[in-house]
């Protein structure tokens, strides 16, 4: 009996360990003037690790609220949270950031690379954060630039840097670091067709070398085809998940 | 840090213009202070040295003298003042401090001159000095302000009976002829010339002869000097008198002081005050080689004359001249004044400048929020780029600020200081006065942080989400 069970402890702990994130009915309201705005009503779903997951859903359908609970910009109103093992609603706001930094890369659609500082120094300044030592900083970051094909650019400001650069480096910075889990919201969308291929076709690349699991935000086609796993979602509710590996 | 100088600085260059908008700001905020803080330094270290080269840093009077005596200072007279003199000199803990240690006598009385047709008194303000102590006290210079004055041959020590007065005493003396001074009555120089040389009237012959017949006869330097009558009571009460040749006539600050004021040789003013008996003094006057040890110095001679059960009080030379108090209290509203207004411009041009940043830097915000900056970060962040914009304000404001008052001080301008006698050069004492320097720098860039502190807890308020989605 009691080896039975030790070994379902150990069945779980495992499935624990695979699980990156769980979501048990998450719901999230926005206050709009008057009105309240369900954005999430009641999501509950676990992304396995290492794995490129899409959340799709067409605009306002709540693929950006459950991203950034998900990566802990963001809190539920109601449901809980783990994320890497870690009940978010248990951290403060320092602990947060410092597990932010830690644990999850971003990559936004905008880019939202810092523009006063070089190509370089974004992928760098992720490092910074988490105390790493000069030269293994800079080790990495030299190595994760070569890595999206930014050598060459690596002292460039983001201003002289072409939208699928600047996506790149968002790339690089966002996985410099080695997170467990790299969220990026619509990537995309803000390239052209072609463009965003490559980068779609870059991130595949980083997430089989480096394991992260990848979760994405999009209603782009593309991005769905090379999907391992799919969370669609229509007015702040999951709908269909889908595994294709 | 390094990251935070480093992200401060490229957003300080990437809004150049605003940027430099409110830096001006700090820096004119830090040349009016430093400025006026350099004009009025110079202010004070010329009240001070002016005073100090007059009466010394302090001096010791028997108790009571300071608030009453004034109306009768032959009362109040020090016994044995050269005893006192060498305990203070040779007191190990005094005594280094002193530069220079002298009696005085003040000694009010009567002036009259009754030479030729001349016929004119007036009451006087005297003071017996010791001449060589009083040319190396106009020596002292602690500020290096170069208002030093050469020894004074009008007055010596080896020549008791000559003295000097203030030129609206020897105007209204009638010496305007004699001491060939400007601004006189026509009458007046008319008079004196026509009666150069004639007998003094009868009725006064008595009072000159009793003046001349102790003096001392072999004093004869004073030759073609003019000679005045000085009248007044003894410490007994009986009236003296004695004969003062007029060595030359000296501006005072004062108009007050100017129709008063007789400077004698201290022999002359005890001949006047004590006559045959103990020659005292009212006073025994300390120069100390720095005004720094001033309260270290009252403080031991405090102590000193407790000891020795003397009846003596000690007064330092802002309570003897308060206009000097006044003065400084004066300039230091103003500047205090235009430290705040300076302040207050910095601190509002800051805030916007500051309040602009966060609104243009929202979505930034949120970016490194999102990756792991803390709040404190992100307050960092701001208050450090409000600390650099002041901290090269200030720098660029110290820079200028020393270069015009370099410019100013060689450019060879005068003015007449309050309570001066004579023009002084102009100067801006910015370069010899570090603190002030550095007391206006720390102040702005503080001013300046300060005034960052108030968008950067707004920055890092912030929520990530609202920050990303701020367009």
């Amino acid at each position: 009996m009691a080896i039975q069970a030790a070994s379902e402890a150990r069945a779980v702990a495992a499935v624990a360990r695979s699980t990156v994130v769980r979501l048990q009915r998450v719901a999230r309201t926005y206050r709009s003037g008057a009105v309240d705005v369900a954005a999430l009503k009641g999501i509950s779903l676990e992304i396995p690790s290492d794995r490129f997951s899409v959340v799709i859903g067409a605009s306002g359908s709540g693929k950006t609220t459950l991203l950034n609970i998900i990566g802990a910009i963001d809190s539920p109103s109601a449901g809980t949270v783990e994320v890497c093992g870690q009940d978010l609603a248990q951290m403060g706001d320092d602990s947060i950031s410092d597990f932010r930094a830690r644990n999850i890369g971003f990559i936004f659609q905008t880019f939202s690379l810092v523009p006063v500082l070089s190509a370089y120094e974004n992928v760098e300044y992720p490092l910074l954060l988490v105390g790493m030592p000069a030269a293994e900083r800079r080790t990495r970051t030299l190595s994760m630039l070569e890595a999206v094909g930014l050598s060459a650019h690596a002292h460039r400001r983001p201003n002289e840097l072409s939208g699928g650069q600047r996506q790149r480096v968002a790339i690089a910075r966002a996985l410099v670091k080695g997170p467990q889990l790299v969220l990026a919201d619509e990537p995309t969308a803000n390239l052209d067709s072609a463009t965003g291929a490559s980068i779609i076709e870059l991130m595949r690349r980083v997430q089989e070398q480096s394991r992260t699991t990848f979760i994405f935000a999009t209603h782009d086609a593309q991005l769905m085809s090379h999907a391992d796993e799919v969370f669609a979602i229509r007015d702040g509710q999951l709908i269909e998940h889908r595994s294709g590996k | 840090m390094k990251m935070l100088l480093k992200v401060a600085f490229r957003n300080m260059l990437r809004n150049r213009r605003r940027s430099m908008m409110t830096g001006s700001a700090v820096a004119a905020g830090a040349l009016a202070m430093l400025l006026f803080g350099g004009f009025v330094s110079y202010i004070f270290a010329g009240l001070e040295t002016n005073n100090v080269q007059r009466i010394g840093h302090l001096t010791v009077f028997r108790n009571g003298y300071f608030l009453v005596g004034a109306g009768n200072p032959a009362a109040y007279g020090i016994e044995h003042y050269p005893d006192v003199i060498r305990l203070i000199r040779d007191d190990p803990k005094v005594g280094p401090m002193i530069r220079v240690i002298t009696p005085t006598q003040s000694l009010l009385g009567i002036a009259g001159n009754f030479s030729g047709d001349v016929e004119a008194t007036k009451t006087f303000l005297g003071v017996g000095l010791i001449p060589s102590d009083r040319d190396r006290m106009r020596q002292w210079d602690e500020f290096r302000i170069g208002q030093v004055y050469p020894p004074d041959p009008r007055l010596s020590d080896g020549d008791s009976a000559r003295g000097l007065v203030g030129v609206g005493i020897a105007r209204i003396l009638g010496l305007c002829k004699p001491l060939t001074l400007s601004d006189c009555p026509a009458t007046q120089l008319a008079a004196s010339s026509a009666g150069s040389g004639a007998a003094a009237a009868p009725q006064h012959q008595d009072l000159t002869d009793l003046a001349l017949r102790d003096a001392d006869p072999a004093v004869s330097k004073s030759a073609g000097l003019p000679r005045i009558d000085l009248l007044a009571a003894t410490a007994g009460g009986a009236p003296n008198v004695v004969s003062m040749v007029v060595g030359g006539a000296e501006a005072q600050g004062a108009k007050e002081l100017d129709d008063n004021f007789i400077a004698m040789p201290l022999p002359l003013a005890q001949q006047l005050v004590y006559g045959r008996s103990e020659h005292r003094v009212t006073g025994i006057v300390l120069q100390l080689n720095r005004s720094e040890d001033l309260k270290a110095a009252r403080a031991r001679l405090t102590a000193l004359f407790q000891q020795n059960q003397l009846d003596l009080d000690v007064r330092d030379f802002g309570e003897l001249a308060p206009f000097y108090v006044q003065v400084v209290a004066m300039f230091s509203s103003i500047f205090l004044f235009i430290a705040l207004v300076m302040a207050v411009i910095v601190l509002f041009a800051v805030i916007n400048t500051m309040t602009m940043n966060v609104m243009e830097r929202t979505n930034e915000i949120g970016t490194v929020r999102a990756m792991g900056v803390r709040r404190g970060g992100i307050r960092r962040q701001f208050i450090v780029e409000g600390w650099l914009i002041g901290a090269i304000g200030a720098t660029v404001g110290a820079v200028l600020a020393i270069a015009i008052a370099t410019l100013i001080n060689h450019a060879g301008l005068t003015w007449i200081p309050p309570a001066n006698a004579t023009a002084v050069p102009l100067r801006l004492d910015v370069v010899g006065r570090p603190l002030l320097v550095a007391g206006a720098w720390i102040g702005l860039v503080a001013v300046a942080t300060i005034a960052a502190l108030l968008p950067a807890n707004r920055a890092a308020r912030l929520p990530v989400v609202d920050a990303l989605r701020h367009v």
